[in-house]
């Protein structure tokens, strides 16, 4: 047990330690959130109506999420090009936990998704977002779901990462089949404005549940059943991808 | 039989309708290097990838120092060193980081991880490289840290698939004479190769391997004997002469010369005297000679006699049996 604790802790020392050393990954975290929220404020937000609500702080719960569901990119980036240059041939016959290598990934990738939160915050402050009707436990509480959420979505990536024979394919499977599904849910817009058929699908869509929960803590939108609904649904992802991506690593061979 | 490091008994193993080994048989003695010798696709890698519990056989049992590679996966790793054919180092991390990552997933104390890291690196001559990014080596040096990560926990069982496919003459040397200097410390190794000459070089025995099958057993030795030792070769300025030549070379050669267009192939098994030799007797025979020269067997000899086809040089793994040459 203490040697799966140890492994991980090498695993995801290693992972954070390439973080400087490839400046461009480092830019995607930074840049691309900041990009995605001057993008929304300035250049949709005025044609986007939220009653009640500035744009700016309906928007900046839903892009959070989205920003932080992605920053788990990482592992599955990391992951095929891993599995591409042999490195995953060399961790598994090494005597170490058949879990550290996903288990580091997604464990460093909280650190950077960290990161990205204070970088999303500084900008979206800087673009007038307020917290509204909250409490310092409330706005914790929220930050404590985006992560866990995040970390449900590391393992997703994971198992994308292990499937992909290049990081270019996991490249494309995520942004053909993930990122759209950030856009038809309540993120950006509200859901209620969407025509029948879609609405239902973004309301069923668990990206509109974790939006509309982050909204609830931190600009005091009505809780719903939407804060243990969206705990239910990173629990439920966890449970499911982990194992699948644990499963799919004991097999996984080079090329 | 039973304390060799390592048995191999009617390992079979398919993917889809390929069959990747057919029921192959071999074992290393402690200490000794085995070479397992074979083109593209003949099922070497699998073999590794099965004794170094990456995959699991369809049948057959493998055992590597005294465990089984199925059951006793676990307790195995702890007991054998791998380099693959892909220089598995982390490019991000400088050389000293690499080293450092894999004794610490040995579960070797920190301080004891940097030591050994620092022991290789000064023994792999990456002591200047140590500092640097792996992404910025050369490809001997990349294997050279690669081979060096394998040896972190002086594994007792050493598997090292394909060390040199992909380097320049030069590097290869280089690599061979690390493989040298290391496997005298008593591990046991087994090397895959697809060059004869690295085989030749490095290991005791060499078992040649082809469509998933072992078609020779032996030393080198055993194995040259086998498809004729050396080889002279006399390009003639003059078909017409041929009969007189291979009446000439006959004296010289252990097997009656055959021709190949203006080609004479006599197979000798002395090198020392056996151009000046021929050269006098073609000679004294009025025999114009375009070119003479003395070959060692290849790869391509070996399979050529072993199988009547050729070791072609095909690149891709799994896609290559369409074209064989009848005998």
């Amino acid at each position: 047990m203490s040697s799966n604790v140890s492994d991980t802790l090498v695993l995801a020392r290693r992972n954070l330690k390439r973080i400087p050393r490839q400046p461009d990954l480092l830019i995607a975290y930074t840049i691309q959130p900041v990009m995605f929220v001057l993008l929304f404020v300035y250049v949709f937000g005025g044609a986007i109506s939220t009653p009640g609500f500035d744009y700016v702080d309906f928007l900046m719960p839903g892009i959070i999420v989205q920003s932080i569901a992605f920053g788990g990119f990482v592992t599955a980036l990391g992951l095929s090009e891993d599995v591409k240059k042999g490195l995953i041939d060399r961790f598994r016959s090494l005597p170490m936990s058949r879990a550290a290598v996903l288990a580091g990934r997604t464990f460093s990738d909280i650190l950077l998704n960290c990161l990205s939160l204070v970088v999303l915050f500084a900008v979206g402050f800087a673009a007038g977002f307020n917290f509204i009707d909250t409490t310092v436990g409330q706005v914790i509480l929220g930050l404590v779901l985006v992560l866990l959420m995040g970390y449900a979505f590391s393992w997703i990536f994971a198992l994308v990462g292990l499937f992909s024979s290049s990081p270019e394919t996991a490249n494309s499977i995520g942004f053909t089949l993930i990122f759209p599904l950030t856009f038809a849910s309540s993120v950006f817009v509200p859901a209620a404005t969407m025509p029948d058929g879609l609405r239902q699908f973004a309301e069923a869509n668990p990206f509109t549940t974790w939006s509309d929960a982050v909204r609830s803590l931190w600009i005091g939108t009505p809780p719903h059943t939407d804060v243990w609904m969206s705990f239910v649904w990173c629990g439920a992802l966890i449970v499911i991808f982990a194992p699948l991506a644990v499963a799919r690593y004991r097999k996984v061979a080079a090329r | 039989m039973t304390d060799d490091a390592i048995v191999v008994e009617g390992l079979e193993k398919s993917y889809g309708n390929v069959r990747a080994l057919c029921g192959i048989d071999f074992a290393a003695r402690p200490g000794s290097v085995l070479g397992l010798l074979g083109p593209n696709g003949a099922g070497k890698t699998t073999a590794v990838r099965i004794l170094t519990t990456l995959l699991e056989p369809d049948g057959g049992t493998a055992r590597v120092a005294g465990l089984d590679v199925v059951k006793d996966a676990a307790a195995l790793r702890a007991k054998i060193g791998l380099a693959g054919q892909y220089a598995a180092v982390d490019e991000n991390l400088t050389g000293f980081e690499n080293l450092e990552m894999v004794g610490e997933l040995y579960h070797l104390p920190r301080a004891q991880a940097r030591a050994r890291a620092d022991e290789l690196l000064e023994q792999f001559d990456l002591v200047e490289a140590a500092k640097r990014p792996a992404k910025t080596y050369s490809g001997g040096m990349r294997r050279r840290l690669d081979l060096a990560a394998a040896l972190v926990y002086r594994p007792p069982v050493l598997f090292l698939d394909e060390p040199t496919t992909g380097l320049d003459p030069r590097s290869r040397l280089g690599m061979w004479e690390t493989i040298e200097s290391r496997t005298e410390e008593g591990s046991t190794v087994l090397l895959t190769t697809q060059y004869l000459e690295e085989a030749d070089r490095l290991a005791d025995r060499i078992v040649v391997i082809d469509h998933g099958n072992v078609i020779a057993e032996g030393t080198s030795d055993e194995l040259k004997d086998q498809v004729g030792g050396e080889r002279l070769e006399v390009v003639l300025e003059d078909v017409g002469d041929c009969e007189a030549a291979v009446a000439a070379l006959a004296e010289v050669a252990d097997e009656r010369p055959r021709l190949e267009g203006k080609t004479v192939l006599a197979p000798v098994r002395r090198r020392s005297g056996v151009i000046a030799d021929a050269v006098l007797r073609l000679h004294s025979a009025g025999v114009g000679i375009d070119d003479i020269s003395l070959r060692r067997p290849t790869l391509d000899d070996v399979f050529l006699y072993l199988t009547g086809h050729r070791a072609e040089e095909d690149p891709e793994e799994q896609s290559e049996p369409v074209e064989e040459v009848a005998a």
